[in-house]
């Protein structure tokens, strides 16, 4: 039994615009799933229809992953400026009633595992754009969730900064075992990533096509460079093709 | 020291020694036109006048900056929380606002039968809206995608707005502040004129109409440099207090990189 799924979801927005049309989707646990798709295609309503942020207009999303089994991992950091690093990372916790103490431990933990052991005490604004997110990925994992969201979380940054937090986020998930559900524009980003890409089709919203890509973890930089990933390349880049023709 | 200090400081005294020597030169008699000079010494030789008035108004001033901080900060915080409550109440606030208040502190002084009472009600209604207005755009500034976070993590109504929207309105309320402190100084000195013109007062504002009635001009520009000074007083201090709260995280109190 999968983790999410998702079966025949459709979502019109108040101003009557149709995000998303039928839509079905399995999410399995422990898998890393990206959702590949053109702007505008609903890639991200998917994504807050599964967090339950928003509720589907028809058809139903069934979760074993309930709100607190969650992280999510918006486009920008989204941080709160006023905070430091470490109570930017500590407010889920907060939120959820956890004593300061174990909080302020679990967070600092959680900014180690993303690289940022020393970082704690500095504000936002002292922190590049990488850096940024990866306090954003730490608060989005220091609760120990299960199913991971991530909406385009590294479309705004330096391809450099991309290609280092793809390679450090690969290596989270195999190390924790969370759950990934992965939204991005990036044909090469989704191919490095992911072991199965869900192809999205815009105007109405839609899954059109889903591609396995075998390639052995752990993936690292020569992955990048190697034959097969040109080749995975090639067929999702046909996928998506057919998405922005269909 | 840098230029920001030098350069107004150099073009006040040369404007002051300006001043003095036309007054010398040109002969103007002190009930017209006294110079800086003359003034200085009245400000010293009348301080034992011009000291309690002072007080005075800084006293209501201050009030009534807390008043409006209490008033307006609850009000804004009320109308994010419910929109019929702001649909009802804000249009009355903007007529308080438009309202020019020399128009309505007669009316105020007669009411409130209490000099002091009413001198607050006038600088009150005066310095208010700005923190309101402010504090209610602050509090709709927030970002959406933390607000649905704190959804996600299940945050309550309350602790949003402890954790998330107090926070963001904080910048926006200390620019409403700064332009409220200065109107709460304004607001008591016009509100001292209208109550002064009845006889009635002890503030700057009264020496002032005193010294008028009196022909002691030096005194009333003494009175006068006393109110220009509280209010850059309040400003830097509020500028102080702002720079103090913001300077870890808001654009406005970071200082440009070189």
């Amino acid at each position: 039994m999968p983790l999410v799924g998702v079966r025949g979801v459709s979502k019109v927005f108040a101003n009557g615009v149709q995000a998303l049309v039928n839509v079905a989707l399995d999410v399995e646990a422990g898998e890393f799933l990206s959702v590949l798709g053109p702007s505008g295609c609903g890639k991200s309503t998917l994504l807050r229809l599964i967090a339950g942020l928003i509720q589907p207009s028809g058809g139903t999303i069934d979760s074993s992953a309930g709100r607190a089994d969650l992280g999510f991992v918006f486009q920008e950091p989204t941080l709160m400026p006023w905070a430091t690093a470490l109570a930017n990372v500590a407010l889920p916790l907060k939120l959820h009633g956890v004593a300061r103490s174990e909080r302020e431990a679990r967070a600092a933990e959680a900014l180690g595992n993303v690289g940022l052991k020393g970082f704690e005490r500095t504000w936002p604004r002292e922190l590049s754009g990488g850096m940024k997110m990866r306090v954003s990925i730490a608060r989005a994992l220091v609760t120990g969730p299960r199913l991971l969201l991530m909406d385009e979380p590294f479309a705004a940054l330096d391809e450099i900064t991309r290609h280092r937090l793809n390679a450090d986020l690969l290596e989270l998930w195999q190390r924790s075992k969370v759950t990934v559900v992965f939204v991005t524009h990036s044909v090469f980003e989704s191919v490095f990533l992911s072991q199965r890409i869900a192809v999205m089709a815009a105007r109405p919203g839609r899954v059109l096509s889903e591609l396995s890509i075998a390639a052995p973890y752990p993936r690292s930089a020569s992955f990048r460079t190697s034959a097969e990933y040109a080749a995975y390349c090639r067929q999702a880049s046909a996928r998506l093709g057919e998405a922005m023709a269909a | 020291m840098s230029a920001r200090i030098i350069a107004p400081v150099v073009l006040g005294v040369a404007m002051l020694g300006l001043w003095e020597a036309a007054v010398r030169a040109a002969g103007i008699p002190p009930y017209i036109l006294p110079g800086p000079i003359l003034v200085a010494k009245t400000l010293v030789a009348d301080w034992g006048t011009l000291a309690p008035s002072l007080l005075v108004t800084i006293e209501i001033t201050v009030e009534a900056l807390l008043a409006a901080v209490v008033v307006g900060g609850l009000l804004a915080v009320l109308f994010s929380l419910s929109r019929w409550i702001e649909l009802s109440l804000f249009p009355y606030a903007i007529i308080l606002q438009v309202t020019p208040i020399v128009a309505i502190a007669p009316l105020i002084i007669v009411w409130a039968n209490n000099v002091e009472l009413s001198l607050l009600i006038c600088a009150w209604l005066v310095a208010f809206f700005p923190i309101l207005s402010n504090s209610i755009l602050g509090l709709r500034s927030v970002d959406p995608n933390l607000l649905s976070l704190f959804e996600l993590y299940g945050a309550g109504g309350w602790r949003t707005l402890i954790d998330l929207r107090l926070p963001s309105a904080l910048p926006y309320f200390l620019g409403g502040l700064r332009i409220s402190g200065g109107l709460a100084l304004i607001g008591a000195v016009v509100a001292e004129f209208v109550a002064g013109t009845g006889g009635n007062g002890s503030g700057l504002a009264y020496r002032i109409l005193e010294s008028g009635y009196q022909l002691k001009i030096p005194r009333m520009f003494a009175a006068l440099a006393l109110i220009s000074a509280t209010g850059i007083v309040i400003f830097l201090l509020l500028t102080l207090l702002s720079h103090l709260l913001l300077r870890h995280w808001h654009e406005s109190a970071l200082a440009p990189e070189r």
